[in-house]
């Protein structure tokens, strides 16, 4: 189907999974992603061999997925932030055994129960890892519907090229949001048998394990994990610029924090303000050097964050002190409108006929 | 050409079947549109709202802080929404059941008594669809015929009467606005 | 004259020597479910999710694919494997740590969805592997690292009496409390552990096999003491027996059935 349809950010992600192969889904009930539970609920069901769960809690979901995805399904779980919280347990334990599968987080206001509105505040425990150990987890960040299709199915492309839980970081926004989309072919699956657990049949019997009691043992997986990340840094780092080429301040931000930055540009814009944006698709990895060498020619930045100041150590990172950066952001649920974002931009760097630093 | 409408009124008056399919026409008619519900709490007391952006480009934000077109289908909806609307936008006010008017003098006020229009057309669950065409004969957002058909894809095809229905209250509300 | 083997290591026990205690009865389960792969010739279509406990590394020892599990999650992750490959013989072994506290939620769920697979559950009164803490199987008034008093209903609770709960759940089908303590109780262990691949085989749902298992380590006791205790004192906590036993000819009528 090449056919433009309208639908909710939560279907899409169902629809774009199911279309991508995924045939096990187990969840979890909690706003704003109950929709993808409930697309799953009928939709995988009415594929060969689909299954969905609604497990007792998102411990069991990220772990039926564990078990589901061990096998060679494709497999997938979603939730909001505090049912991802749960979630960090068996997602370290993925990456530990090296087992591809998707994890959604259509985050709300936080931090504890917090509420169910739009918010970027689990930047840091999506990027960092969230659970324990040493890795982490590729996170992609859609700001619009038709990339929820496409960054679902890349996502599952991913997990499988890199055998690595993946993760879909959206908001209660983007979730609930319908918007034009066209789902893409699906690229053929290439995932190879000898990770799949599917019976010793006549053969060797082997195991899928995480737990190296020798340290040296460990040692030895965490560099092979650590050089497997460091091949995901050098070649899965995405990102969208807009009008950055003649920018003289550049906003960063991802996700729906990015749409409010294109709608305060395209206010400022005309008013003869310069400024860009600057979008990580990907926040882990995170677009370092795309943002560095912008820093070439832009000398004023500001983060602009859903959240109080999370993706900023990524952003200072990533520009070293090669340029000013300011930060903006609203916690708690609260989607900042494009005029406010303006208003900001105009007072901090343009009161003065000119973009200027900070006070 | 961009726009924003937020629709607001009681759940169960089709409040966001008039969002929803006004965006699906506007994709149809090959716009991008951005459709975005109230949802979770909000919904309790059974209010319930949606924007719409309309737009020739890529839709920035789906959120709306001034809109330029404001569908309001009972009391408290007014009062919630008057003050964001863009000074110079146009209010649909359904006439039926809102006495009140707003306050503003730099708004135009539509008031469509689309419930009467409904009723005497055989169904009063129509009064979306007569508010709907008001709204598209001042708004011209997109064509009477993009609209039928959405709302024919929305439906179904097995839907035959209530399509009937729909085709004449869409003619009803426009030309109510037509000849006033 | 000709040597009769009359005992031999079962086919789908690996050549490794086992890092169990002297005495503990997780050799001889292990012992027990290899046996009953090799007679039902299952080994080839088993797969099995080892717990976070002293048997965490069952993989090094039983011949049949594994997959490691978060500590009590070891029902979750089978009922993914089962669900996505019916036709596969699915196991999760489980202590009672595992089963009963941490991971009560996944089996408890499991077993009321009847998941098609078995559980073995090896209950040795204590957290074995981290260094004999009281577990929810702990005996009243008996003393473990973090019950040093002896266990009180006051302050503790009753003990989880696991297999008497599960069989009220309308998902499972077979369920049997059985020792490995002495030689009698260790054949009725075996073919405890038969029926409930079996069963599963023949895809009536969920099953679980409670294993009485001496830990002489943690209960500070000789091998020997430690079986006496077991039929002293654990069995007087836990009584073993068969809890719940579908007849299958009940079953496919639709009494307290799960459907596959
Ligand atoms: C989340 C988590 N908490 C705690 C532990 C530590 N831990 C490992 S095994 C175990 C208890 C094992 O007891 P039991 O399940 O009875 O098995 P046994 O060793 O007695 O066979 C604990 C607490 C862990 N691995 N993971
Ligand atoms: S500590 Fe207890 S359960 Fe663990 S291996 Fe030793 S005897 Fe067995
Ligand atoms: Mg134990």
């Amino acid at each position: 189907m090449t056919e433009k349809v309208l639908m909710s950010g939560n279907h899409i992600i169902g629809e774009a999974a199911i279309r991508a192969g995924c045939r096990f889904y187990a969840g979890y009930p909690i706003t704003p992603q109950n929709e993808l539970c409930e697309y799953m609920s009928e939709h995988i069901r009415e594929q060969e061999g689909g299954v969905f769960i609604q497990s007792e809690s998102e411990i069991a979901a990220v772990n039926m997925v564990e078990g589901a995805a061990s096998t060679g399904a494709r497999a997938m779980t979603s939730s909001s932030s505090p049912g991802i919280s749960l979630k960090q347990e068996g997602i370290s334990f993925l990456a530990a055994c090296e087992i591809p599968a998707l994890i959604v987080n259509i985050m709300r206001g936080g931090p504890g129960l917090g509420n169910i509105r739009p918010s970027q505040g689990d930047y840091f425990q999506a990027t960092r890892g969230g659970g324990h150990g040493d890795y982490r987890t590729i996170v992609l960040a859609p700001a619009t519907c038709q990339e929820m299709a496409d960054l679902t199915m890349d996502a599952f492309d991913l997990a499988d090229r890199y055998r690595t839980p993946v993760m879909l970081l959206a908001d209660g926004m983007m979730g609930q949001m319908m918007e034009p989309v066209v789902f893409k072919e699906p690229k053929p699956r290439d995932y190879p048998d000898m990770f799949m657990l599917r019976g010793a049949g006549g053969g060797k019997s082997h195991f899928i394990r995480g737990l190296l009691l020798d340290q040296l043992e460990e040692e030895e997986h965490n560099w092979k994990l650590a050089r497997k990340y460091a091949i995901i840094e050098q070649r899965e780092t995405r990102c969208e610029y807009f009008q950055t080429e003649d920018a003289d301040v550049v906003i960063v931000a991802y996700g729906t924090s990015a749409r409010v930055a294109k709608g305060a540009i395209k206010r400022l814009r005309p008013m003869g303000m310069k400024v860009g944006l600057f979008r990580p698709i990907t926040l882990w990895p995170f677009p370092m050097n795309e943002l560095r060498k912008l820093s070439e020619k832009t000398k004023y930045f500001l983060d602009f964050e859903m959240s109080l100041g999370q993706m900023i150590d990524d952003v200072r990172l990533a520009l070293q002190g090669y340029a000013d950066i300011g930060f903006f952001g609203r916690p708690g649920g609260v989607v900042p409108t494009p005029v406010e974002l303006a208003n900001i931009i105009e007072q901090r760097y343009f009161k003065n006929n000119g973009p200027e630093k900070r006070g | 050409m961009s726009s924003k409408t937020i629709f607001s009124g009681f759940g169960g008056q089709g409040v966001l079947m008039m969002g929803y399919s006004l965006a699906h026409s506007a994709m149809s008619t090959g716009y991008h549109t951005t459709y975005l519900p109230s949802y979770g709490a909000e919904m309790r007391g059974g209010t319930a709202n949606c924007t719409i952006a309309i737009a020739e480009e890529e839709i920035a934000s789906p959120i709306s802080s001034e809109p330029d077109y404001l569908v309001v289908m009972n009391t408290p909806s007014l009062y919630s929404f008057q003050n964001k609307l863009t000074s110079g936008g146009l209010m649909f006010l359904n006439a039926s059941i809102i006495d009140a008017r707003p306050s503003r003098q730099d708004i135009e006020v539509y008031a469509v008594p689309c419930g009467e229009i409904a009723e005497g057309l055989g169904d009063i669950r129509a009064a979306n669809i007569v508010m709907m065409g008001a709204f598209l004969r001042k708004t011209a957002l997109v064509t009477l015929d993009t609209y039928l058909k959405s709302l024919e894809t929305i439906m179904g095809s097995k839907k035959r009467k209530a399509m009937e229905t729909n085709t004449k209250a869409l003619a009803a509300g426009y030309e109510l606005l037509k000849t006033s | 004259m000709p040597m009769k083997k009359i005992f031999s290591k079962p086919a789908s026990l690996k050549d490794a020597p086992f890092h169990y205690c002297p005495g503990c009865g997780h050799s001889i389960a292990h012992r027990l479910l290899c046996e009953a792969f090799d007679e039902l010739d299952i080994r080839g279509i088993a797969i099995g999710v080892p717990p976070a406990g002293c048997a965490v590394l069952a993989y090094n020892y039983l011949d049949v694919d594994m997959i490691e599990s978060a500590h009590g999650r070891g029902p979750a992750v089978a009922t993914g494997i089962k669900r996505m490959l019916p036709d596969r013989v699915v196991f999760s072994y489980q202590g009672d740590g595992d089963l009963a506290a941490i991971g009560i939620a996944e089996s408890f769920h499991a077993a009321n969805r009847g998941e098609n697979i078995s559980v073995f559950f090896i209950n040795n009164a204590v957290y074995g592997m981290t260094g004999g803490q009281m577990a929810p199987t702990t005996t009243m008034g008996q003393r473990t690292t973090t019950s040093p008093l002896g266990r009180s209903k006051e302050l503790e609770g009753h003990p989880v009496q696991v297999c008497e709960l599960f069989s009220h759940l309308r998902g499972t089908t077979y369920i049997e409390r059985c020792a490995v303590n002495t030689p009698a109780n260790i054949l009725k262990t075996k073919k405890a552990i038969l029926k409930s691949l079996q069963y599963q085989i023949d895809k009536r749902g969920f099953t679980l096999v409670e294993i009485l298992s001496p830990c002489p380590t943690n209960w500070k006791m000789s091998p020997v003491e430690a079986c006496k205790w077991i039929s002293d004192v654990m069995t007087k906590e836990f009584p073993l027996g068969v809890m719940k036993d579908i007849p299958s000819a009940q079953q496919k009528k639709g009494v307290d059935a799960h459907e596959q």
